[in-house]
């Protein structure tokens, strides 16, 4: 008899969920899967699939595979919160709810891991992708193959924490997982092995994006942008990669101690042997703080794109925007003490690290106020990306203020790990990154499809989300401030806290109610592209990407543009003559500039510069098969498979070497060529 | 109807919807304990005196912030022709001076609350007068308090008496848990191989519920307890009386508590082997592990 464990090593049968909740989601999760195929495979879309995305190194496409894989995530970490709701908002007194407090506790882990490294960092990788070559005049990122390995990586990461609903289980531990909880002596199971590995190989990922990204913004700007010449957009991109840069390392050698402790039977973080719980506590945070600003600073780049262009006016005191982005990058470094004021650490400590998170709120607050006054004098056109801006300040500055008074130590002895906490940080990640997401896809999506989003079923989603947003939220500042702590499976109804846990589920049906808007807007706006085609420059735009035909051909520039200022854009539309003294009245107003003034504005901006010969480079499926490995590689440590581990390394090793050895890699076009293209848009 | 009709009615819906909502929250919660509004010992009044005054702080910056927002939103309208347009103006310095300066000026106050309060309210620091030291431990899943003067312990219910500095001193036999007892005070870790600190008072007779503020495992959701506060002279015959209970915690019933279970009903130790704090969390120190290991 062979011993099964050779080959499958922890992996049984009984790996399979038993308990229907968990076996319906199984099942749902297949049948969407299987549909997919069959689709595809109906309407013979496997070979476009495969030739014009999966293998494709053109960081637009790049950017929509991550966007469209994250609105998939999305939506699952959003029935993960419903699913949280509703057992909280039944499990009282001698209700058990409708979860086991392990399974509650899985859905609440994997929604925090899906919602901050399967939703909103691919939503972030994704649009610096589709915009952020287009802003600075390029036509490619530095390392486009290293780009096409991060995406695989992450999406390999996500692929890991999707099968964990249908093979063993998720971590029970929190979506950072402080040991002692998350060692072997406390979780014997797979999910803390899944939670580790997903993130350990999707954050290489985001290591490689953020090199990749600072190389091409320090590197392949366009001839004059300087770097205070640069859209504020990029300039959020390349402090937030900075952050990355130095961030993530810290959180690969977290975790790769975490794992020696669980897999190799060492001693970091346990209780015994000289392991310290607190210096994990310490290093997750030295990540997870400046991981939040990562998030959120590129949101700010969004703003500060979109204000002032629906505002027909200049971004009001660039130098500050860039001086406050700055500071908001060093200061993160210098705040993670803040996760744990009652850890213990001494008074001074606590008031060090307490001061400098408040001072965080100094630039940030002046960022708002350059936004308000980009308004201020201008001549706002309320379009579904002003909608979610508006709703950002209003949320976001409610946010800041929790923020601010949880940085206060002695406050926050009395708020930490409770409720308000949590409503602290879904109001700033809800209003600062989703919104800003959102406004940004909305703003940059003709210039990658060719044609608008539906605008009505965009500001309908906004009031569900504004409105779901504040349903949802209050009452958990209220529920913190009677005692409620979080991650609670059950409580008990002389607390007096039901109510409000009813009201907050509530809000997120509201929630999902915008998010099916979005789901709607898409599929109408699809439906009525031919009605909605935009030209190149439908938002009458001011930054370089708006200068290129809609959609953006697959070289960006048939001719690098020179940059003479800021606004490069705008600064030639206004030298090929459009009126400032009349200003768009309606979004239908702004289209309009489009057409009549383009070809004058985009001659001015490439003067009397020739075409020339353009090197891309050629469609490459290593990165997915290199994902695919690393998915190996993570599934056989996993579940302790030691042949896997060593096979899918070598795997991954030789595809790297054959990669080397692949000396046809780009794609040579000749400068006839091109300008035959480029004139056929015009 | 036209645009300008609608546009003042979506504004009246928001703000109705708005008014509903507080309305509604108020109602809900009229008649519940706000703990953390409601204190009932010095420290906790101490916490939410500055929760209030920040609070308070900060309005005076984000009210005008809306009502500015709502202001320019409103007034610079593409459709309001009569509004200045100015769409070259980007700068100016004095403008951008006053909002650097202002939240400047707010935080410095901040900062110096923090400052302040971060010392004056340290968990660890002994408030004035005679301390009752009350020891904790965070078990799986249950709170198991020793009384090291009384020579008592109970499970998942704490006495103290009124009036009287408690020192809490708090460890784990378990994953990282964290003490809280909202109305009396803030939260302190509880990490095996460590004690920390928090001291606390209740202010008058009652009981404040208390529970573990960071998640522990399985059964984490149960890991209430009461603390009740009642007069010294009560605390006295209520200490004697459960000197007077059979249940002994030595080393066989501490392993027995050791066994992961959920939802403990209070118990009651007449008597405790004497060092027992300081073995429970002297256990997890690496050199005595590493010599007993040879």
């Amino acid at each position: 008899m062979i011993d099964m464990s050779l080959i499958f090593g922890k992996l049984t049968l009984d790996a399979i969920p038993h308990d229907p909740v968990a076996l319906g989601g199984v099942i749902f999760m297949l049948i969407m899967g299987a549909l997919t195929v069959c689709a595809l495979t109906y309407f013979k879309l496997w070979k476009w699939l495969w030739d014009e995305y999966l293998t494709s190194l053109d960081p637009k496409k790049i950017g929509v595979m991550y966007i469209a894989v994250a609105v998939v995530m999305l939506l699952r970490g959003l029935v993960d919160a419903s699913m949280i709701r509703l057992q909280q908002a039944i499990s009282v007194g001698n209700d058990p709810g409708y979860l086991a407090p392990e399974h509650f506790q899985q859905i609440f882990s994997a929604h925090g891991t899906i919602m901050i490294f399967f939703v909103a960092m691919p939503i972030m990788f994704g649009l610096i992708n589709l915009v952020m070559p287009l802003q600075i005049g390029a036509r490619d990122v530095a390392f486009p193959f290293l780009n096409s390995v991060s995406f695989y990586l992450f999406v390999a990461g996500a692929a890991l924490v999707n099968l964990s609903l249908v093979l063993g289980e998720f971590s029970t531990a929190g979506w950072l997982s402080y040991p002692p909880l998350s060692e072997l002596q406390f979780s014997p199971g797979v999910g803390v092995d899944y939670w580790i590995w997903a993130l350990q190989i999707g954050g290489f990922g985001s290591l490689f994006s953020g090199i990749n990204f600072i190389a091409t913004i320090i590197k392949m700007r366009a001839p004059g942008m300087t770097l205070m010449r640069m859209p504020i957009f990029t300039w959020t991109v390349l402090t937030s990669m900075i952050l990355v840069v130095f961030a993530f390392p810290i959180l690969t050698a977290t975790l790769a101690m975490l794992a020696a402790d669980r897999t190799l039977g060492m001693h970091f973080f346990t209780t015994d042997f000289g392991g310290n719980v607190m210096m994990y506590v310490n290093l997750i945070w030295a990540w997870g703080h400046p991981e939040v600003y990562i998030l959120v600073l590129p949101g700010f780049g969004v703003f500060s794109e979109i204000v002032p262009v629906f505002s027909q006016k200049r971004l009001f005191g660039y130098t500050s925007m860039v001086l406050a982005t700055c500071a908001i990058t060093f200061f993160s470094f210098i705040v993670w003490v803040h996760h744990f004021f009652t850890m213990g650490a001494g008074a001074a400590v606590n008031a060090f690290f307490g001061i400098m998170t408040m001072i965080i709120a100094i630039p940030t607050g002046v960022k708002i106020f350059n936004w308000l006054f980009t308004m201020f004098r201008g001549r706002v056109v309320f379009s579904s990306m002003m909608h979610w801006f508006l709703g950002f300040v209003a949320s976001f500055t409610l946010g800041g203020m929790s923020g601010v008074l949880l940085s206060i130590p002695a406050a926050d002895f009395e708020l930490h790990n409770s409720l308000f906490l949590v409503a602290h940080f879904h109001n700033m990640i809800i209003s600062g990154v989703l919104f800003g997401y959102f406004a940004g896809i909305a703003y940059w999506f003709p210039k990658i499809f060719g044609f608008k989003l539906n605008e009505t079923w965009g500001i309908r989603a906004f009031w569900c989300w504004i409105i779901g947003f504040f349903v949802a939220f209050i009452p958990l500042y209220i529920l913190g401030i009677m005692g409620a702590t979080r991650r609670l499976d059950h409580y008990d109804p002389s607390l007096g806290w039901q109510p409000l846990f009813i009201v907050a589920g509530v809000g997120v049906c509201i929630l999902i109610l915008g998010a099916m808007c979005q789901v709607i807007q898409i599929y109408v706006s699809i439906r009525d592209r031919k009605e909605n085609i935009a030209g190149p420059d439908p938002w009458n735009g001011r930054t370089l990407e708006w200068s290129v035909p809609s959609p953006a051909p697959f070289y960006n520039f048939a001719r690098i543009p020179t940059v003479f200022g800021r606004d490069a854009y705008w600064n030639m539309k206004q030298a090929a003559g459009i009126k400032l003294e009349a200003p768009a009245r309606t979004l239908r107003d702004a289209a309009l500039f489009e057409r009549s003034e383009f070809a004058g504005a985009r001659n001015v901006l490439a003067g009397a510069q020739p075409y020339e010969d353009i090197e891309l480079p050629k469609n490459t499926p290593f990165g997915l098969y290199l994902g695919a490995a690393s998915f190996l590689f993570g599934f056989g440590v996993i579940w302790h498979m030691y042949w896997l581990v060593p096979l899918a390394l070598v795997i991954g090793i030789g595809l790297v070497i054959a990669r080397t050895f692949d000396e046809d890699t780009e794609e040579h076009f000749g400068a006839a060529e091109i300008e035959r293209l480029d004139k056929a848009y015009i | 109807m036209n645009l300008r009709m609608k546009n003042y009615l979506k504004a009246l819906l928001v703000i109705l919807f708005g008014c509903f909502f507080v309305w509604l929250l108020w109602y809900l919660v009229r008649d519940s304990n706000i703990a953390i509004l409601q204190p009932k010992g010095a420290v906790a009044l101490e916490e939410r005196n500055i929760i209030l005054i920040a609070t308070g702080l900060m309005l005076g910056i984000v009210i005008p912030v809306f009502a500015l927002t709502a202001i320019i939103a409103w007034r610079y309208r593409a459709t309001n022709d009569t509004a200045k347009y100015l769409p070259n103006w980007e700068h100016s310095a004095t403008e951008e001076f006053i909002w650097w300066a202002v939240p400047c000026v707010v935080i410095v106050i901040l900062a110096s609350i923090a400052w302040k309060s971060s010392r004056e309210l340290d968990p660890f620091r002994p408030l004035p007068g005679n301390n009752e030291v009350i020891e904790v431990v965070a078990l799986d899943w249950k709170w198991l308090f020793i009384y090291p003067k009384e020579n008592i312990a109970t499970i998942n219910y704490v006495e103290i008496p009124a009036g009287v500095p408690i020192e809490f001193r708090v460890t784990s036999d378990a994953p990282m848990n964290s003490f809280w007892i909202p109305q009396l005070g803030g939260q302190i870790y509880a990490m095996s191989g460590m004690v920390t600190q928090v001291h606390l008072i209740a202010d008058e007779p009652g009981t404040y519920a208390g529970s573990s503020a960071n998640i522990s495992g399985k059964g984490f959701a149960g890991m209430r307890f009461a603390a009740k506060a009642v007069t010294p002279d009560e605390f006295a015959r209520w200490a004697s009386s459960t000197e007077a209970m059979p249940d002994i915690l030595d080393g066989a019933a501490y392993t027995e508590l050791l066994r992961p279970s959920t939802y403990d009903a209070v118990r009651y130790y007449g008597h405790v082997q004497s060092g027992l704090f300081s073995k429970i969390f002297s256990q997890y120190d690496a050199t005595m592990q590493m010599s007993m290991d040879d």
